[in-house]
C-alpha cells in the first residue's frame, strides 16, 4: 500500500493554474477513475490536494488527469507544477497543512474546517477508509494541539479584523459600545459588519448623501444620521470608523477636546480608513483616544503575522513528534487504545510497516 | 490563568498554615516583626488576588501577582529580619486588628498597582501601534480600570478603618508615623477624589496607584522598623 499526496498550492502554482484543477473532481471520482484503494480531495482557494493509498504506484499525471477540468487539455501541455509527498512526507505535510503552517496566512483558522468538510465529504461518498480515517483523524488532533500550545493562532492578520480585535482590546464586550461610521465606504462596511458580528447593537451611519447612508444602515442592521451631526455623535460613541473623502480632516484636536470632556473618560477608538486622512494623526496623543489610520492597522496586522511566523518553529516541533508517533504506530499496527480512539468508526484492517 | 490561580492558592494554603503555627506559638496575631508582616502582606496578597482575580477575569493578573508574592516573601526569608522579642508580648485585640486590617488593605493597593502597571503596559501599546505578545494576554483596558478603581475603593475603605482602630489601641502612637499614615490615607482619598470629579484621566489613576503603593511601603517599612527599634511596652 502506498500513501501519497499530489497537489498544488500557492506556494508552487498561482490561481490561474490551480482553477484549472479545481472544481470538476470528486474523492469518489479519483478513486473510481485512478484506481486508488482510497482517496480524499481538499479543495481550497489556496490549494487542490489529493490524499490516496493505492495497491500500486499511481503517477502524478494520472491523479492530474482525474483532477483537470476541460477533459482535452493534456496536463503535459503546460506542465503545472504538481508536487507529490508520499509515505512519511505525506504524512508531515498533511499535518502541517492542518495546522496551517503551509497557509498562506499562517495560523489561519479556516482550513481546518475546511480539511474536516473535505474528510465528511469523502467518507459520505466512501473514499476514505481505515488509512486516510487515521491519518485525518490524527491530523484534526495535531491542528488542535498546535493551536493550543502554540500562539500560531495570536492576533489578527486583515485591516478589518485587526480594528475589531483593538475594540475588543479596549472596551472588553462590544454589546455596549456606540459605532458611527462616518463615511460609507467598503472597508468601513467590511469593519462595521465584522463589530456587529462580535455583538454591537448600537451602529449609526452618517453619509454626506443621506441615501447611501440609508442603504448602508439598512444592509448592517444600523441607523442612518445625518451627517452634520456627527461632532453631537462623537459626545456618545465610543467607536468612531471613518472614511469621508474630505480633502481636510474632520477632527482635530481643538475639535476634540470639549467632546471629550462630556464623554466621562470613556476611552474613544477611531479607526480612520479614509485617504487622505479624516483625523489629525496629533488627536491620538490626546488623553483616552487610540487613533488608527489605514498604516497603522495593515502595520499591527503584519506584527501579528511576524509574532505567527515566529511560532512555527514551535508548531513544527510539535508536528515532527506527531508524525514519528503516527509512523511508529502504524508501523507497529495501532495499540489496541489507540485503535479504539483512533479507529472508531472503521476499524477494519491494521496497518503495517509495509503500508508506509 | 487557571495553572497562576492554582499556584497563587497553593502558596496561600501554606502561607495560612505558616501564620496560623505562628500566632498560636505567640499567643496572638503573628505581626511582631518585620519578617512576620511581609509574610502577612505577601498572604493578603494572595488572598485580594483570588477574591478580584476570577471575579473580574483578570486573566494575566497572576503572573503579575506572583512575582510581588515572591518577591515580598523572599524578602522576608532571606534578609536577616526574624527578631524574636526577648519577652512574650501581651495580646492587645485593638493593636491587632488595626495592624491586620491595615495589612489586607495593603494588599488591596498592592493588587491596585499591579493592575496600574498592566494598564500602563497596554496603554502604551494602545497608543504606539507596537502590540507584542504580552498585549495579548492582558484585560481589556475597560475592565482593568474597573478593577483598579474598585480595588481602590476596597482598600481605601479597610485603610481608614485601620487607622481609626490605630487610635483605640491604648498606647501613644509616634507622631511621625501618625503623620506618615494619614498622608498616605490623604494620597488615596486625592486619588479617588479626583477619579470620582473627573479630574483624573484613567491613565493617571494607574501611576498614582504605582505611586501610592511605593509610600505605602515605604511608610510600613518605617512603621514596623521603628517599633522594632522601639517596641511597645
Amino acid at each position: 500500500m502506498n500513501l501519497f499526496c499530489v497537489g498544488l498550492s500557492h506556494h508552487t502554482a498561482n490561481v490561474a493554474t490551480r482553477e484549472q484543477f479545481a472544481g470538476s473532481a470528486t474523492a469518489e471520482s479519483i478513486v473510481r477513475d485512478a484506481g486508488c484503494a482510497e482517496a480524499l480531495l481538499l479543495t481550497t482557494c489556496n490549494r487542490v490536494e489529493v490524499y490516496a493509498v493505492s495497491n500500486r504506484r499511481i503517477s502524478t499525471d494520472e491523479i492530474a488527469r482525474c483532477l483537470i477540468r476541460k477533459i482535452d487539455t493534456d496536463p503535459h501541455d503546460y506542465a503545472p507544477p504538481f508536487y507529490r509527498y508520499e509515505a512519511e512526507k505525506c504524512v508531515q505535510h498533511l499535518f502541517r497543512v492542518a495546522s496551517a503552517v503551509d497557509s498562506m496566512v499562517v495560523g489561519e483558522s479556516e482550513i481546518l474546517g475546511q480539511a474536516k468538510r473535505a474528510y465528511e465529504s469523502a467518507k459520505t461518498s466512501s473514499a476514505v477508509g481505515p488509512y486516510l480515517h487515521r491519518l485525518f483523524q490524527r491530523a484534526f488532533r495535531v491542528a488542535k494541539q498546535v493551536r493550543t500550545h502554540t500562539e500560531i493562532a495570536r492576533g489578527a492578520v486583515s485591516v478589518g479584523s485587526v480594528a475589531v480585535d483593538l475594540a475588543q482590546r479596549i472596551f472588553g464586550k462590544l454589546s455596549d459600545c456606540k459605532v458611527l461610521v462616518l463615511g460609507a465606504g467598503e472597508t468601513s462596511e467590511r469593519t462595521a459588519r465584522a463589530l456587529i458580528s462580535r455583538g454591537v447593537s448600537d451602529l449609526r451611519v452618517g453619509n454626506r448623501s443621506m441615501d447611501r447612508a440609508c442603504q448602508l444602515a439598512q444592509t448592517v442592521g444600523g441607523q442612518a444620521v445625518p451627517f452634520d451631526d456627527w461632532p453631537a455623535q462623537c459626545r456618545e460613541i465610543d467607536i468612531l470608523i471613518t472614511s469621508t473623502a474630505s480633502e481636510t480632516p474632520l477632527l482635530t484636536p481643538g475639535k476634540l477636546a470639549p467632546m471629550l470632556r462630556e464623554r466621562l473618560d470613556r476611552p474613544l477608538f477611531i479607526i480612520d480608513i479614509a485617504v487622505p486622512r479624516d483625523v489629525d494623526p496629533s488627536v491620538n496623543e490626546m488623553q483616552g483616544v487610540y487613533l488608527y489610520d489605514i498604516d497603522s492597522l495593515q502595520s499591527v496586522a503584519e506584527q501579528s503575522l511576524a509574532m505567527r511566523r515566529q511560532q512555527v518553529a514551535a508548531a513544527e516541533a510539535i508536528i515532527a513528534e506527531h508524525v514519528a508517533d503516527f509512523v511508529d504506530l502504524v508501523s507497529r499496527g495501532l495499540h489496541p487504545a489507540a485503535r479504539s480512539s483512533e479507529h472508531s468508526s472503521t476499524g477494519q484492517n491494521s496497518l503495517r510497516a509495509s503500508e508506509l | 490563568m487557571r495553572f497562576n490561580f492554582f499556584a497563587v492558592g497553593l502558596g496561600f494554603i501554606f502561607q495560612t498554615a505558616f501564620l496560623s503555627v505562628r500566632g498560636h506559638e505567640l499567643g496572638r496575631c503573628p505581626l511582631t516583626n518585620l519578617f512576620e508582616v511581609f509574610i502577612f502582606l505577601a498572604w493578603s496578597v494572595a488572598a485580594i488576588y483570588m477574591l478580584v482575580g476570577p471575579a473580574y477575569r483578570l486573566s494575566l493578573m497572576g503572573a503579575f501577582t506572583a512575582p510581588l508574592v515572591v518577591l515580598l516573601q523572599g524578602f522576608a526569608l532571606i534578609a536577616p529580619i526574624d527578631i524574636r522579642h526577648p519577652a512574650k508580648l501581651p495580646a492587645n485585640p485593638w493593636l491587632e486588628f488595626h495592624a491586620s486590617i491595615s495589612l489586607v488593605a495593603y494588599g488591596a493597593f498592592a493588587l491596585a498597582c499591579i493592575a496600574g502597571v498592566m494598564y500602563l503596559v497596554q496603554e502604551r501599546q494602545l497608543k504606539t501601534h507596537q502590540l507584542h505578545s504580552i498585549f495579548y494576554h492582558l484585560p481589556p483596558l475597560f475592565d482593568l480600570f474597573a478593577a483598579i478603581t474598585r480595588l481602590l475603593w476596597w482598600g481605601f475603605l479597610l485603610y481608614t478603618v485601620g487607622i481609626v482602630s490605630g487610635f483605640f489601641t491604648g498606647h501613644p502612637l509616634p507622631r511621625v508615623q501618625v503623620v506618615a499614615a494619614i498622608a498616605v490615607w490623604l494620597l488615596y482619598a486625592a486619588i479617588l477624589q479626583g477619579r470620582h470629579l473627573r479630574w483624573l484621566a484613567p491613565k493617571r489613576v494607574a501611576a498614582l496607584c504605582i505611586l501610592g503603593f511605593s509610600a505605602a511601603l515605604t511608610l510600613l517599612w518605617g512603621i514596623t522598623f521603628t517599633a522594632q527599634m522601639h517596641p511597645l511596652p
